[in-house]
């Protein structure tokens, strides 16, 4: 199974690392020609205005689009969140556009106000999932495909619509591999369709 | 519940910086400028460190208003300068809610003996660093990234290749011993034995490690991260340029295209003058702000 990494900025190594312990292949993206048969996407963490400025920069906008279209596994996790959002608060011009939610950027307020905690996730079993939030972006509304992973209080910080996985947090910097393992299977669940 | 200013939470925000470009800004305009380039954070200031070079005097925090404007008039994390060892300016940049501080070689220091204890700050903060053990140290005081301390406002780069250089040779070093030659190491470095052994594991630092002081155009952006930076700060080399906007877009891309050869030539063509730099051998030692912190 091959893993591209998007490494335009931000923490990519860290995804590399998590999957690579898993024993997936990883691929560092940072042009269209690092897309050719990959498995799956991530889209990591970062500063999403510098994600989406390179995105365009290097006309990698299209090419995701058309295969996350056909199927193709994307995982977002904080930036990345808010590159696949469709809508994002504050009328900001939406980067990858692919799910179909609504997100606000910095929700939870400025690094000071940055924390741990501890989540609910069903999908991933019992055991709560150690959350890292850092100027975090959360999810404002969502459409009807769209299903809710995980709520923070009272706000939606995890989706998943059909291939597309989006976080409001950062997975890659802890030692909690799950969400990892989770997407890895959306992964091989698409193989077992198209085969 | 919710904890914040932990370890995590703090370093974690540098490592969200990472193989980006955090530039310095001393308007509102600047700083969207910077943002719509691409910048992953911004750093705040009254005068960029060659300014502040050609004014002399006592150079201090910046005037709140201008962190402020500044944090207003963009979305990505704000950074500011505070003096070392002037715990009540770092104070009050966190009470602002400044994203990130920089304890800074580039304002004149507060205090002779002692950096901030920055472990009771619930803001992270990055220090500057010639040498693996004086990375240590400010890793030791709470510190949850390092940046090269270079030579300031000078668009000179030998000092921040020097200084990454040293740091790279001496984590190499320090990989290859055993343990207990560790310990002899760590007096010799000055440096904490654990945070050494962390090296020693690890293979490098263990929180993010930046390259500052020097940086003028879009090859010495893709050098740094050559030699092993996670990324590049730019003073003096973005708005003491002929075309800040053109050059703040190309170093942007250099650094996260750095091996690509073609794409930097293309970026570094026609990008009119860079700032002027200085050569360092006409520095007097007083001049020198790499020598201040300890």
């Amino acid at each position: 199974m091959k893993v591209g990494v998007l490494a335009l900025q931000g923490a990519f190594r860290e995804h590399e690392r998590i999957f690579s312990s898993l024993g997936a292949e990883t691929v560092l993206v940072k042009k269209v020609e690092h897309l050719d048969s990959l498995d799956g996407l991530v889209i990591p963490g970062g500063e999403s205005t510098s994600i989406g400025r390179l995105l365009r920069e290097y006309h990698l906008i299209e090419p995701i689009r058309e295969l996350a279209a056909d199927g193709f596994p994307v995982f977002g996790t904080c930036a990345g969140m808010i590159v696949l959002a469709k809508r994002i608060h504050g009328g900001e011009e939406p980067h990858l556009s692919l799910m179909d939610m609504e997100v606000d950027r910095n929700s939870f307020g400025r690094q000071r106000e940055s924390f741990e905690a501890e989540l609910d996730i069903r999908e991933i079993g019992e055991e709560p999932f150690p959350a890292v939030f850092i100027r975090a972006p959360h999810v404002v509304e969502v459409g009807e495909g769209v299903t809710i992973l995980a709520r923070y209080q009272d706000r939606v910080v995890g989706v998943r619509e059909g291939n597309l996985l989006a976080l409001s947090f950062h997975p890659e910097l802890t030692d909690d591999t799950r969400l990892h393992q989770y997407f890895l299977k959306l992964i091989e669940g698409r193989a077992r369709v198209t085969v | 519940m919710a904890k914040t200013g932990t370890e995590v939470v703090k370093r974690g925000m540098a490592e969200m910086q990472k193989g980006g470009v955090i530039m310095d800004v001393v308007t509102p305009e600047q700083a969207k400028i910077a943002e719509a380039a691409g910048a992953c954070a911004v750093m705040a200031l009254e005068r960029v460190p060659s300014d502040i070079r050609a004014a002399g005097g006592v150079a201090r925090m910046a005037d709140p208003t201008i962190v402020e404007q500044v944090m207003k008039a963009v979305s990505i994390p704000v950074m500011a300068k505070c003096r070392i060892g002037h715990i009540v300016e770092a104070r009050v940049l966190e009470a602002m809610g400044v994203d990130y501080i920089d304890e800074s070689e580039v304002l004149t220091p507060a205090d002779d003996k002692f950096h901030i204890n920055k472990r009771e700050f619930t803001v992270p903060f990055v220090c500057g660093a010639r040498d693996l053990g004086e990375a240590l140290r400010r890793i030791a005081e709470g510190a949850s990234m390092i940046r090269t301390k270079g030579e300031p406002g000078t668009g000179n780069i030998v000092e921040a290749v020097k200084h990454q250089r040293m740091m790279q040779a001496q984590i190499r070093k320090v990989q290859a011993m055993s343990e207990d030659e560790l310990v002899a190491e760590a007096k010799n470095l000055g440096a904490p034995y654990e945070l050494l052994l962390e090296v020693h594991r690890l293979g490098k630092l263990p929180v993010v490690n930046f390259a500052a002081g020097g940086v003028a155009t879009p090859a010495d952006a893709a050098l740094m991260m050559e030699l092993g930076s996670d990324g590049v700060f730019v003073g003096s080399g973005i708005f003491k340029s002929e075309n800040p906007e053109k050059f703040a877009r190309a170093i942007v891309q250099a650094t996260t295209h750095y091996q690509d050869y073609e794409l930097i030539a293309e970026l570094s063509k026609g990008l009119g003058t860079a700032m002027k730099g200085i050569d360092l051998n006409t520095l007097r030692d007083e001049e020198r702000m790499a020598v201040r912190g300890w």
